[in-house]
């Protein structure tokens, strides 16, 4: 973490945030922003904070052991809480952990399904990940993901043309670049107009999905598409590749890698620490002359670029042309995951590549348990539900307290 | 070794079904592959389908596998892949339209040996893989005779037709409904609603109350699951007239009939056929297999309390021209509801006809447009 003061503004604004970062949970005070909780605002100015080093290193220890602790012992609690809901439909709990185990974990095949789906969730969780930094709780997922797929196709399909990797690029630089623009309109609607941005981005999924439909239905027609109605397909040696010889597409390596760049932004860069400062205490911020409204927009514009281009990969190596099938709702599970992960880009990889073998195993549940279908859903919720209730326990033992100073 | 394992599994197949003996044990059953994109008892489309594959598993020698809920995404891959490798499927229906491009013709190439049938009849000869086939019925058989019922009990004239999009399949089940009530009403029309997608409750709702408002006494529909609008027309005491599965249960006292699927008999064909050791690769099964009343692939759902004797003699002497292939519903002169000739005078086009299949337009007595 960059702690040096780079700027006189900086420094005003460590003096100005101290009461609001010294506290586990900072709710934001901001006009109209959400109140929200942000990661554990840890040392931010360290040479300033005055606490002795070693007491330091502690209270950091025990802070990342609750951190860690607390969401482990909620997946152990709901993946009780699911045991009984099996054995009330008439499955072993043992049996269905034993069959979760199989599908999802147990062996070289399993992981290939789970690293699958859990590649467009990373992807689609930074896009709620990111703009929670600056106290904004957007779930525009889908509609950003639905608008780069589309605009993707329509990139690729206006070069036919250039080489395969041409290609790509251009498609994940169109998928990208809309939709960053369209995370970055609930941006500007919330900074200049103070709309709310949960019910803008979640309305907003509507309007993509609804300009997804017409624009398939009518001007990016392929009228060979009958029943189904579909853009031209991208050409089969254009598509992005499976990696070696797995049934795993480079999505996973782009949600990989989004992830740990996201990371080091939001976390070593000063652009992470203007953002975080934002979320922290927007007045502050705008009493220290940050400037907000740039960075409200930059970050909306980065987390939507990346659901984006999962947009572009489910076209590019999955679909072949956009339709319908676009629209598959990866955005709403990439809420959960950045819930899940509280927000943390790397915990991101880790908790998508769970629900990813989650959703993998879910087939094995309806084949061999015969459990309804929407059993994975309702794990889903538990977890959902149970992690959410545990936000409350932070701070609650003294296991994971400072000592005394 | 996938390839030895399923091939292994076909010879097994092929060793079993030429054993005499009835009771062949379970590991030599065949393994039947179900997947639907939506839940299993959705009163629609998946429902239809599920009671296909319930019906199979009853016969000697078969098993099935299920999975409902699956998404058109690469989902629908997994568990293709899974019913194969896991569960030793040898012959798969991934029934959803969607799953065919690029789902099945991607997993068709890695698994040359398991058979793929896929519902919606989009195989082309020499453009997709040999182990793919594709079956579809002509339901709108059964809505033609659905809307002589219709039109025979409609009070006002005005009948209703909530659909998903405006695409062939849907059209020719709205045209051939309203070519159906205009044969025995001809100043019946029929005012159509599209909802944009295939599973839109809270609109198709809507658009079932304000169509009632308007007039309407009878009510179908083409989405998904016409569990709301048949709920909605029930409640405000109108007829309806159901779609893919009989939902009688949820309109007791309005419920005339309606066009339903009958893949218990689709499905047992094919079951008959691959326990045979017949194969889409070699040819014995054909890949394009289609049908309609005649055929066992449609059927109409049981008359309800409220449908005449007029109409069921009607329906019933509509349905045996069709049992005897002399029913022709698409002939000339035929307009659209534009005014224009879509078929010239002397010109028939039978169920098969390749053009009906890129239908775009909506007959003479609808109101609505598929713009």
């Amino acid at each position: 973490m960059r702690t040096n003061g780079t700027s006189p503004a900086d420094l005003v604004l460590q003096a100005a945030c101290r009461p609001a970062l010294a506290t586990r949970h900072c709710k934001t005070t901001g006009p109209g922003m959400s109140e929200i909780q942000t990661e554990p605002a840890a040392p931010v100015a360290s040479p300033a904070a005055g606490p002795k080093l070693p007491s330091l290193m502690s209270r950091r220890w025990r802070g990342m052991l609750e951190a860690v602790a607390i969401p482990a012992g909620a997946i152990f609690v709901s993946i009780i809480l699911f045991g009984f809901f099996c054995a009330v439909n008439g499955a072993n709990p043992f049996a269905v952990y034993a069959s979760i185990n199989k599908a999802a974990f147990a062996s070289w095949y399993a992981w290939q399904e789970t690293l699958v789906r859990a590649a467009p969730l990373m992807l689609c969780a930074l896009c709620t990940a990111i703009p929670i930094r600056l106290g904004l709780v957007i779930i525009g997922n889908e509609g950003a993901l639905v608008i780069g797929g589309l605009f993707a196709t329509a990139a690729g399909l206006a070069v036919p043309h250039a080489s395969p990797l041409a290609t790509q690029i251009v498609m994940a630089g169109a998928g990208m670049l809309c939709g960053g623009l369209w995370i970055m309109i609930v941006g500007a609607l919330k900074y200049f107009r103070g709309v709310n941005e949960t019910i803008s981005g979640l309305l907003m999924n509507y309007i993509a999905i609804a300009i997804l439909n017409q624009m398939v239905n009518g001007p990016m027609r392929d009228p060979s598409s009958l029943n189904k109605p579909s853009s031209y397909p991208i050409p089969d040696e254009k598509m992005l590749q499976p990696i070696g010889s797995t049934s795993i597409h480079w999505g996973l390596v782009y949600g990989i890698v989004a992830c740990v760049i996201v990371w080091f932004l939001v976390h070593h860069t000063t652009f992470g620490f203007k953002m975080r400062t934002i979320g922290g205490n927007i007045r502050a911020a705008r009493i220290a002359g940050l400037p907000v409204g740039s960075v409200t927009l930059i970050a909306c514009f980065i987390a939507g670029a990346l659901p984006g281009l999962a947009g572009m990969v489910e076209v590019a190596a999955v679909n072949g042309s956009a339709n319908e099938s676009l629209n598959a709702w990866y955005g709403n599970s990439g809420i959960l995951v950045a819930f899940l992960a509280r927000q943390n880009a790397l915990a991101v990889i880790v908790v998508s590549i769970l629900l990813g073998g989650l959703l993998a195993s879910g087939g094995i549940l309806q084949r061999v348990h015969h459990l309804p279908d929407a059993t994975t859903l309702v794990f889903q919720g538990l977890v959902f539900l149970v992690i959410l209730f545990s936000e409350s326990l932070y701070g609650r033992w003294k296991i994971f307290q400072e000592k005394a100073a | 070794m996938k390839h030895f394992l399923s091939s292994l599994l076909i010879a097994a197949t092929v060793a079993c079904a030429a054993l005499p003996s009835p009771t062949a044990r379970a590991a030599d059953d065949i393994t039947m592959g179900f997947i639907y994109v939506g839940p299993k008892d959705d009163y629609g489309y998946n429902q239809a389908h599920a009671e296909g594959a319930a019906g199979v598993a009853k016969l000697p020698g078969i098993k099935t596998v299920e999975e409902a809920s699956v998404p058109e995404t690469i989902a629908v891959q997994e568990t293709m892949k899974d019913m194969i490798v896991q569960d030793g499927a040898t012959a798969l229906f991934p029934t959803s339209f969607g799953y065919f491009d690029p789902h099945i013709l991607k997993l068709a190439k890695q698994f040359p040996q398991v058979q793929f049938f896929h519902c919606g009849g989009m195989y082309v000869e020499g453009k997709h893989p040999k182990n793919v086939g594709s079956y579809f019925g002509y339901i709108d058989e059964a809505e033609y005779l659905s809307g002589i019922v219709a039109g025979l009990t409609s009070k006002t004239h005005k009948l209703g037709f909530i659909a998903a999009k405006p695409i062939p399949q849907v059209l020719r089940n709205i045209n051939s409904f309203t070519l159906g009530a205009r044969s025995v009403k001809p100043e019946t029309t029929v005012q159509v609603i599209f909802t944009g997608d295939w599973s839109m409750p809270v609109k198709e709702a809507e658009s079932a109350n304000s169509l009632i408002d308007q007039g309407v006494d009878v009510l179908t529909c083409h989405v998904d699951s016409p569990k709301v609008i048949i709920a909605t027309a029930e409640k405000r005491g109108i007829y309806c007239c159901g779609y893919h599965a009989s939902q009688a249960a949820i309109a007791p006292k309005g419920y005339l009939t309606g066009a339903e699927w009958d893949w218990t008999h689709v499905y047992s064909y094919y079951a008959d056929a691959v326990k045979a050791g017949k194969t889409l690769m070699d040819g014995s099964i054909p890949h394009l297999v289609r049908g309609g009343l005649k055929d066992g692939f449609v059927k109409l759902s049981p008359y309800g309390p409220a449908v005449s004797d007029e109409a069921k003699t009607a329906a019933e002497a509509a349905k045996a021209r069709f049992m005897d292939g002399s029913m022709v519903v698409y002939k000339g002169e035929l307009k659209d509801n534009t005014g224009a000739v879509v078929i010239p005078a002397g010109t028939e086009m039978k169920q098969q006809d390749i053009n009906l299949e890129k239908m775009g337009w909506l007959v003479e007595g609808v109101i609505g447009s598929t713009k």
